[in-house]
């Protein structure tokens, strides 16, 4: 007997929408005891299918046929009243981010307490109790303290664990998780998923898991099911999924997914070096009375040779965008040299600065955040040559120019930043990037924010061209399954140090800091792969 | 014991503040042409140069200006505002007496726009285009862009002359000599005009910011949450949205509360409201410098103290903001 089954779901989307149909004549049932992984890339629906269980669809969405069966109930038609009285009750949510999934002026232990007040008439003492228990229970440390907290003041991996015992307060049937480890620390992410499973095997819980991670994926599902465009295209057990894959869109993406090894490589030739960091040294003041000053760089010093591509791997609050940053004249360090190509960097002013500005050139994380709107494709890729001196009509041409080698066409020089999808943004932001003709590329996240079969072609683009220019990368990035792919030596950055620092082959095969173990443990997937080989 | 701290240490911020209003007053002032002297004779119609000169030594005004300002500074940190020889009284207890209904209308008017915009703004957010959110919304953008003055004039055609309901101007009815109860609620009666004159612009500001905050905080994330949780609509709005909403009008709150005083001045004139900024008016009239003075420097310190109130207001409201 499941305990919720749907059947022919199809979500319909408003007029105007790029589809009539978010998700199409969807078919899955979740067992009791069972993680069920709805997996696909963004824009696949598969948050909408989310929603539509809980009745929680956007304006103007709603549920055009089929049925959601929930013990003896049709959620599918089930009146605002009925569906209040599940919600939270019957059936808990987990969000992506759990900051924003918090009231910011309320206590967390106030605001899982709301739950046991909507749905039980315990008194207060013994709410009270309930949610000190469930905090103990997901692992918080000091309950009491933490209840009495705002959400602001937890980390990340403390408030997930607060909306995780909000949503399974009551001991749902259901659990439903959107993302729920997407805003987190790789090792936090672990920590979660762990909990997550605990929580769903002590309980019996039935849990839709949604995701776009197939490392993820490997670690936490019972059952797959995969949706391409609104359409589920294949489903079955964990191993088939992941294994022997069926549909070509399944075999696609598991094919995307970088492999957690370092690619077979010609030993590193002795070029000789483009950039030195020494000594780098940058603390954010303590913002007041009572807060702590931020050491974001503790004494960094490295080193990039030409052709090279040097990974700055770590989680956040490690410093690795603080050194990107700093490397590229963004951020002035405290103490400490950059030298390029043998003139030191800082201490320069501004003026002084900008012929060094030329040489090094940035990708950054978010290409719907990092593009002007307001701006064509073309102006933005234009911007900088014209700023160093070219004249228009040659830096427009170097702009369609530089738009054919990222794979995009001419004519999307005319277009506005809101006309691309994320990876042709991407590609722009690439391009806007090479319009200088640096030597250096510094590419902060420039992979993060895209869908796994993206991220491959822009990975791709990113060596083609790196090899065909001749250029030096500096590439920074939270993943290990990437750094690995892409770079020859890795850095690992920890509270602003760099506590290894050593060839992807090496540190792959021998971690010495007992952080980089812990961080590639933590890689979703990870235990998988190996029990594969 | 921590907003104490901070509420000390904005005090003492305070000191440089009002020195600089002080400065800035009292040099703006000496640069208007004419002095009380010149002003008193010329009502008298036939003052000799001799007698103006006496009148000028008598009120200190052959000093050199440095010397007065040097005066000045050393009253005012013993609060001695000095003496309105127009008025033959202190400037101190001419300032105390004016001074409560002041802030009788500015409080009134502050409360009146804070609540009733806010409740308006929340009627019109949560149902957002439907037509109680137009008409809220039109009369919001009506209200705005009426002036005061004239809105003051309208109500008095209005409720006292057509309908007579309420009484024209005043603070009390003269002659009547109301005691206990009676006077309360003669002085309420008197107030609501000039109360709503003052209120009408902010309360219509604060229902459009109010209403754009309301709207912004139905799409946030933990909505959502609530709503998972199986929280009514209601207890939505009123449990979550309504205290997140309310930070953008406390933060206006803070702005018109430095504007009440400059309001005030219009609609006392209106109404003929015994109160500071009728006070003003007419020492302005009669180059009562020292009064005039005095004025500024009260009316300084009470929007140093709302503003205080305010961001302590802020920080009890919303917990991220460390005070």
């Amino acid at each position: 007997m499941s305990v919720l089954s749907i059947q022919g779901l199809s979500i319909a989307l408003p007029q105007g929408a790029d589809r009539p149909f978010a998700v199409q004549e969807l078919d899955l049932d979740l067992q009791p005891g069972e993680v069920t992984c709805l997996v696909g890339e963004s824009g696949s629906g598969k948050s909408m299918v989310a929603r539509a269980i809980l009745g929680l669809l956007p304006p103007r969405v709603r549920i055009g046929a089929g049925s959601l069966r929930f013990g003896d109930k049709d959620l599918a038609t089930l009146d605002q009243t009925g569906m209040r009285a599940l919600r939270g009750a019957a059936i808990g949510m987990v969000f992506q981010e759990p900051m924003t999934a918090l009231n910011p002026l309320h206590r967390v232990g106030r605001q899982v307490d709301e739950v046991l007040r909507l749905h039980t008439k315990l008194g207060r003492r013994d709410r009270r109790v309930r949610v000190l228990e469930l905090f103990a229970q997901t692992h918080l440390p000091d309950p009491a303290q933490i209840a009495r907290a705002y959400p602001h003041q937890l980390s990340g991996g403390q408030r997930q664990r607060v909306v995780i015992a909000m949503a399974l307060a009551l001991r749902p049937q259901l659990l439903i998780a959107d993302e729920p480890t997407t805003a987190l620390d790789v090792t936090t992410q672990a920590q979660i998923l762990h909990l997550l499973r605990e929580l769903q095997r002590q309980q019996g819980t039935a849990v839709l898991f949604i995701t776009h991670d197939f490392g993820v994926v490997a670690d936490i599902a019972d059952r797959v099911a995969v949706l391409q465009r609104g359409v589920l295209v294949e489903q079955g057990t964990r191993e088939a999924v992941l294994r022997h894959p069926q549909h070509c869109y399944t075999q696609a993406l598991l094919a995307a997914v970088p492999v957690l090894a370092p690619p077979a490589r010609a030993a590193p030739s002795q070029t000789p070096q483009v950039l030195e960091v020494q000594h780098l040294q940058k603390t954010y003041r303590r913002r007041s009375l009572r807060g702590h000053a931020t050491h974001a760089l503790d004494d960094v010093s490295l080193m990039l040779r030409r052709g090279e591509t040097l990974g700055i791997v770590g989680e956040s609050g490690s410093g690795k965008s603080t050194l990107a940053r700093a490397v590229t004249g963004l951020v002035r360090a405290d103490s400490g040299e950059v030298i390029l190509d043998g003139d030191a960097m800082t201490g320069l002013g501004r003026r002084q600065l900008r012929p060094f500005r030329k040489r090094i050139q940035m990708i950054f994380q978010d290409p719907y955040a990092s593009l002007d709107p307001r701006q064509r494709a073309g102006d933005i890729i234009a911007e900088g040559p014209i700023i160093h001196g070219m004249d228009r009509a040659g830096a427009q041409a170097r702009a369609r120019e530089l738009l054919g080698l990222v794979g995009l066409d001419a004519a999307a020089a005319a277009r506005y930043p809101h006309e691309f999808s994320g990876g042709q943004r991407q590609r722009i932001g690439i391009a806007r990037a090479l319009a200088l003709e640096p030597d250096i590329l510094v590419a902060d996240e420039a992979v993060s924010a895209l869908d796994v079969s993206v991220q491959a072609q822009v990975l791709e683009l990113l060596a083609g061209i790196k090899a065909r220019l001749g250029l030096s990368m500096i590439f920074v990035t939270h993943d290990l399954r990437v750094a690995l792919q892409i770079c020859d030596r890795v850095a690992v950055m920890r509270s602003g140090r760099v506590v290894e620092l050593a060839t992807a082959a090496e540190i792959y095969a021998s971690p010495q800091d007992p952080y980089t173990r812990a961080l590639f443990a933590a890689v979703p997937g990870a235990a998988w792969e190996r029990s594969a080989a | 014991m921590r907003r104490l701290a901070f509420a000390g240490r904005r005090l003492a911020l305070a000191v440089p503040v009002l020195f600089g209003v002080a400065v800035l007053n009292f040099f703006l002032i000496h640069l208007a042409p004419g002095d009380p002297a010149s002003v008193m004779a010329g009502e008298g119609g036939s003052a000799t140069p001799e007698y103006m000169d006496m009148l000028r030594h008598k009120f200190g005004l052959d000093q050199s200006l440095p010397l007065q300002f040097w005066h000045y500074i050393v009253n005012i940190v013993q609060l001695d505002l000095g003496y309105s020889f127009r008025n033959d009284e202190t400037v101190l207890s001419l300032i105390l007496d004016r001074l409560w209904p002041t802030l009788l209308l500015m409080v009134t008017a502050f409360i009146l726009s804070v609540v009733c915009g806010t409740l308006l703004g929340l009627l019109a957010g949560t149902r957002r285009n439907s037509p109680r959110d137009g008409i809220i919304s039109v009369l919001a953008l009506l209200a705005s862009a009426t002036p005061t003055f004239w809105l003051g004039l309208m109500l008095i055609v209005l409720f006292s002359i057509r309908l007579g309901w309420l009484p024209t101007s005043g603070l009390e009815t003269i002659g009547a000599f109301n005691e206990g109860w009676a006077y309360v609620v003669d002085v309420a009666r008197h107030l609501i005009l000039p109360a709503l004159s003052l209120a009408m612009f902010y309360l219509a500001l604060y229902v459009r910011v109010m209403r754009a905050s309301v709207v912004e905080q139905t799409r946030q994330d933990y909505v959502t949450t609530a709503r998972a949780k199986g929280q009514s609509e209601r207890g939505i709005v009123f449990g979550h949205i309504l205290r997140n909403a309310l930070l953008p009008v406390v933060t206006m709150a803070g702005v018109q509360a430095g504007n009440l005083i400059g309001g005030s001045v219009i609609v006392e004139a209106v109404f003929g409201w015994p109160g500071i900024g009728t006070l003003a008016f007419s020492a302005l009239q009669g180059r009562d410098l020292n009064l005039l003075l005095g004025i500024f420097i009260v009316s300084a310190c009470v929007v140093v103290v709302l503003n205080l109130m305010v961001d302590l207001a802020y920080g009890i409201l919303d917990p991220r903001v460390e005070l």
